[in-house]
């Protein structure tokens, strides 16, 4: 059946999945948001025990999709994979280093004879909250502002600058974007654990921060948005493969792909919706507006960045070398066989949904906590 | 491809992807074999109702989460490697091996830790049934990551279903199945999580062990060995099985590094088996350090023929013979291997300057060429050796093979004994009588952690310079970038991991100690 697809067709429906992971990704990020919010929201051990293990019971799934967003990017568009990766060495590194000090601080923080002591595995998930989202943030700004390196005949990655990447934060819209993704996974943490910890004085405090946390958010949320209407982008020839710069490109994206604007509109309006009615009526649906806003958000603005001729990894130190779905995918072989495994994926969310429901039916509380087995 | 090749970068890279999957595969092990373990456990206490397995169970459960964590924590950075530390190589394939690690996020992963969730807080909250299966499924989900990235790491061993597109300058899929069902990735496969059961297996008596002398739960721990024993000798016939397959496959796919391993210099008929020896200090070949041969050797005629070919007089080459060549036996000279790589690049080179000053009715013919099976099998397949500069470099380390080699099958025998009589001991009701093998059995622990790595040792250091078996160098493989960086994330990655192995040891001792919980209250 995937075998009568386009070249083209299957490239786009990678572009697809892999957004979509991506998006899911920063959605799941709230982990990351709660991470950094320990010591604002909990005023005591118990608190920060709650908080620690409603969250402790998620990461997993953050971790295992960032993972899946590696291996399914390498898979279908693998010149990104070594260009970006290769290239931008230090950027990557360090959002690794901060994902891998988080993978043992839930378990390890308050088992005894931990050797690091539990405040170092607090730091730990304090270090992750900050770095993984504000540094991911600013390394999907490259996809719209591109990034300092050349590839050769053999597709082998030169890197114009030292920094290795780091010289992203240089340009402040990439850092905006980081910034707004941080404040956006503040905003969903807060947000989760209104709707699933059992505790007044948390839901309270939570509320609070929800409101400090929206205010940067929208600042450099609106700023990343309306500077990327305005801005030129790298357009491409699909016959040639030529890169043009082209003035307006993400407006004209926009109006080119109305299903797209639509999606991102609601995305948009979705995440406030859920922001505003917590704030104005309370309650504990927030996170599902917000978080299904937030998917279909990035999912947009990431389509936005590769569909109607654009290149979605720029190159600003020699253009003709940037990545482009057409040019830097895998062979129409592999992208065949791909797409079948690709099926497997609702059966994957829909058992992910029914271990989620049997465990989540509860919510939350001390009392809780004192009958489980396994307590972060 | 390669101009300005920087020596100290390429070793540093090796160096850091080494750290990083040693450091790694202390951990899966005990995640492969200790999720079936407990799973069987757990079987057993839903089967029989006894809340004594119960109490088992969570106690093996609370040891797999604390390791778990910190493989997961090592895992993520090897996946990233092959872009950040290995970006030429990862283009050049990544048509194919980037199949592997994405089935492996999305039909494994997400498995295991969805069901890892339900394994640790579903007790209270799901039935029975439900939680077993979800045990199971972890178990599973963690074996089947193991079976992608056995696929990908068996195709580097041995390349196949695919074909070299000029145009894009990468390998190319034309057979997932082939890619799947190559022996050599089906064998690695059942080598590699076999061996994992065995570690864990010995992890368990070991620790049981201890209890033992100390005098302490002495139930939970008979019965934790009789279990561990049963399944960890079916898994070491079972390894031993595989591991001779393993290196029948590679006496015929990779004959130096079956070479290398076996320490054989010259090939004969009827060639003999070095059981023991030690390698000369002093250099027999002074070209090149690798050559050096036995101080002394133990070695059994006929045996080595029979191994890997079925044939007691069958010739086996030597390391001089697949350097040099041997006419009698049909094998090819690495000169004339390396001219013919030299060629395919010539003709590559050839193509792409067609394609650049416009001539493409030369190019096209050029690419046809390349394409064609005749020149993929006469010389691109032997694309890799263009770039090796002299014909001695395609020797591994010899001494490092050998002894990693003969380290794994000796100790792989002599756990065959360890399981039986662990089993013995426990079902005569003696093994608490038996305190001298008690200590063994914790000793045990760290041996088969040495067996695993060296097996791991075998296969990568065993395949060098190829990080593609003879397509591709590991120094071509490598990101261009300054030395002095990967050395900055080399130390980063040794100060981080060793620490974090260090948290886990002593966490770990410690909830030995405070061993199994009581299991109040009914189920
Ligand atoms: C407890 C661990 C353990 C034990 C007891 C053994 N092995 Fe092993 N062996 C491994 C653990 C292992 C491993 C870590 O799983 C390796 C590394 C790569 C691989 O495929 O499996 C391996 C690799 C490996 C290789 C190289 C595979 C390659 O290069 O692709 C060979 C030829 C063997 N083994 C053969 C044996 C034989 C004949 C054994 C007989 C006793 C044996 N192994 C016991
Ligand atoms: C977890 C178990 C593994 C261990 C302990 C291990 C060990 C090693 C070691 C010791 C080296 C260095 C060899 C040398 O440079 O002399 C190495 C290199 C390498 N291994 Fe593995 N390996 C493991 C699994 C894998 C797998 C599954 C893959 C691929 C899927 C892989 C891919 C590589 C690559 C790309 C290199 C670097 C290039 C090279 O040196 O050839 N390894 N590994
Ligand atoms: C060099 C190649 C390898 C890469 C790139 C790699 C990658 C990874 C990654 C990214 C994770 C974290 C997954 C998560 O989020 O849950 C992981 C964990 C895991 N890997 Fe590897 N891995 C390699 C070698 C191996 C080998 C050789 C095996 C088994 C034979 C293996 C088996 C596992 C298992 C069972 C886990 C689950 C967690 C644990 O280790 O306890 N991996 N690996």
């Amino acid at each position: 059946m995937f075998e009568s697809l386009s070249l083209l067709s299957l490239q786009q429906y990678w572009w697809l999945i892999v957004s979509l992971l991506g998006a899911l990704f920063v959605f799941l990020m709230f982990v990351q948001g709660g991470e950094t919010l320990f010591f604002n929201i909990a005023k005591n051990e118990e608190e920060k025990s709650l908080l620690v293990n409603t969250l402790g019971r998620k990461w997993e799934f953050t971790f295992t999709t960032l993972v899946t967003f590696g291996g399914a990017f390498f898979a279908s568009f693998p010149l990104f994979y070594s260009t970006s990766f290769g290239g931008a060495y230090w950027v990557w590194f360090a959002i690794l280093i901060s994902f891998v000090i988080q993978a043992v601080s839930y378990e390890f923080r308050k088992k005894p004879a931990n050797f690091l002591g539990a405040k170092t595995y607090e730091i730990f998930l304090l270090l992750n909250g900050v770095l993984g989202p504000l540094l991911v943030g600013t390394a999907v700004g490259t996809f719209f502002n591109g990034a300092m390196f050349s590839l050769d005949d053999m597709k082998h990655v030169t890197w114009g600058t030292p920094f290795r990447g780091l010289e992203a934060v240089l340009i402040f819209h990439n850092l905006a974007l980081g910034l707004a993704v941080l404040f956006l996974s503040r905003i969903l943490g807060l947000l989760y654990f209104m709707n699933s910890i059992d505790n007044a004085a948390i839901y309270e405090r939570s509320k609070k921060h929800l409101l400090y946390n929206t205010v940067p958010f929208l600042v450099f949320f609106l700023y990343f948005v309306i500077a990327l209407l305005f801005k030129d982008g790298f357009a491409y020839q699909s016959e040639t493969g030529v890169i043009s710069v082209e003035a307006y490109k993400y407006l004209h994206n926009l109006l080119a792909i109305p299903l797209n604007t639509i999606m991102l509109l609601v995305g948009v309006v979705a995440v406030l919706w859920g922001i505003g009615s917590t704030l104005l009526k309370g309650g504990t649906k927030g996170i599902w507006f917000a978080g299904a806003g937030t998917v279909l958000t990035v999912w947009a603005l990431l389509i936005l960045a590769a569909f109607n001729h654009t290149s979605f990894y720029p190159s600003i130190f020699e253009m003709q070398s940037s990545l482009t779905i057409e040019n830097a995918s895998s062979s129409k072989f592999t992208l065949v066989a791909m797409s079948y495994v690709s099926l497997f994926v609702p059966f994957v969310l829909g058992y992910i949904w029914y271990a989620w429901k049997s465990i989540n039916n509860k919510k939350i509380s001390t009392e809780e906590l004192k009958h489980e087995h396994h307590v972060y | 491809m390669i101009e300005g090749l920087d020596l100290a970068l390429v070793n540093w890279s090796r160096a850091q992807f080494a750290l990083t999957a040693m450091y790694h595969w202390i951990f899966v092990p005990l995640t492969l074999g200790l999720g079936i373990i407990i799973a069987i456990m757990e079987t057993l206490y839903v089967k029989t109702g006894n809340t004594e397995w119960k109490r088992i169970t969570k106690f093996w459960m609370t040891m797999f989460g604390i390791n778990f964590a910190i493989g997961v924590a090592t895992g993520i950075i090897l996946e990233f490697e092959f872009g950040t530390n290995w970006s030429n190589y990862s283009w050049f394939v990544g048509d194919i091996f980037g199949a592997p690690l994405a089935i492996e996020g999305i039909l494994a992963f997400f498995m295991e830790s969805t069901f890892i969730a339900v394994m640790f807080f579903g007790w209270n909250k799901v039935s029975k049934g439900f939680h077993l299966t979800s045990t199971w499924l972890t178990a599973i989900g963690a074996n089947i990551s193991a079976l992608w990235i056995l696929v990908a790491n068996g195709w580097m061993q041995k390349p196949v279903g695919m074909v070299f597109n000029p145009e894009t300058a990468r390998m190319e899929m034309t057979s997932f199945w082939e890619v799947l069902f190559s022996p050599m990735a089906v064998n690695k496969f059942l080598h590699t999580t076999s061996s994992a059961f065995v570690l864990a297996a010995i992890f368990v008596i070991g620790v049981s062990a201890w209890f033992i002398l100390k005098g302490r739960d002495i139930v939970f721990a008979r019965k934790s060995i009789v279990v561990s024993s049963i399944f960890g000798f079916l898994a070491i016939i079972y390894t031993i099985f595989t591991g001779d397959s393993s290196a029948r496959d590679i006496a015929t796919d990779q004959p130096m590094k079956f070479a290398a391993f076996e320490g054989l210099y010259n090939g004969s008929e009827g060639a003999g088996l070095v059981a023991l020896g030690f390698m000369s200090t002093s250099e027999t070949d002074p070209s090149n350090e690798n050559l050096k041969d036995f101080a002394m050797k133990i070695e059994i005629p006929n045996i080595l023929s029979y191994m890997a070919f079925m044939d007691w007089d069958a010739f086996v080459p030597g390391i001089n013979d697949l350097v040099r060549g041997n006419e009698k036996y049909g094998i090819m000279s690495a000169t004339e291997k390396i001219n013919r790589g030299k060629l395919a690049i010539e003709k590559l080179k050839a193509y792409k300057e067609a394609k650049k000053s416009g001539q493409t009715v030369q190019a096209d013919s050029l690419k046809t060429e390349i394409m064609s099976p005749d020149f993929q099998k006469n010389y691109f397949s032997y694309f890799g050796y263009g770039y090796i500069a002299n014909t001695d470099d395609i020797v591994p380390s010899v001494p490092l093979s050998f002894y990693s080699f003969h380290i794994m099958v000796v100790l792989g025998l002599y756990f065959v004994f360890f399981f039986l009589m662990a089993l013995y001991y426990t079902i005569k009701g003696k093994i608490h009588k038996k305190r001298a093998f008690l200590r063994v059995a914790i000793w045990t622990i760290p041996l088969a952690y040495l067996a695993s790595q060296a097996g791991w040792i075998v296969a990568e250091v065993g395949r060098q310079p190829w990080v593609i078996q003879d397509l591709m160098p590991t120094m071509a493989a490598v990101t261009k970038i300054s030395a002095g960086a990967v050395q900055v994330t080399f130390w980063l990655f040794a100060i981080i991991f060793t620490t974090l192995l260090i948290a886990e040891i002593k966490i770990m001792m410690r909830q030995i100690k405070i061993g199994p919980k009581s299991e109040g209250g009914a189920n």
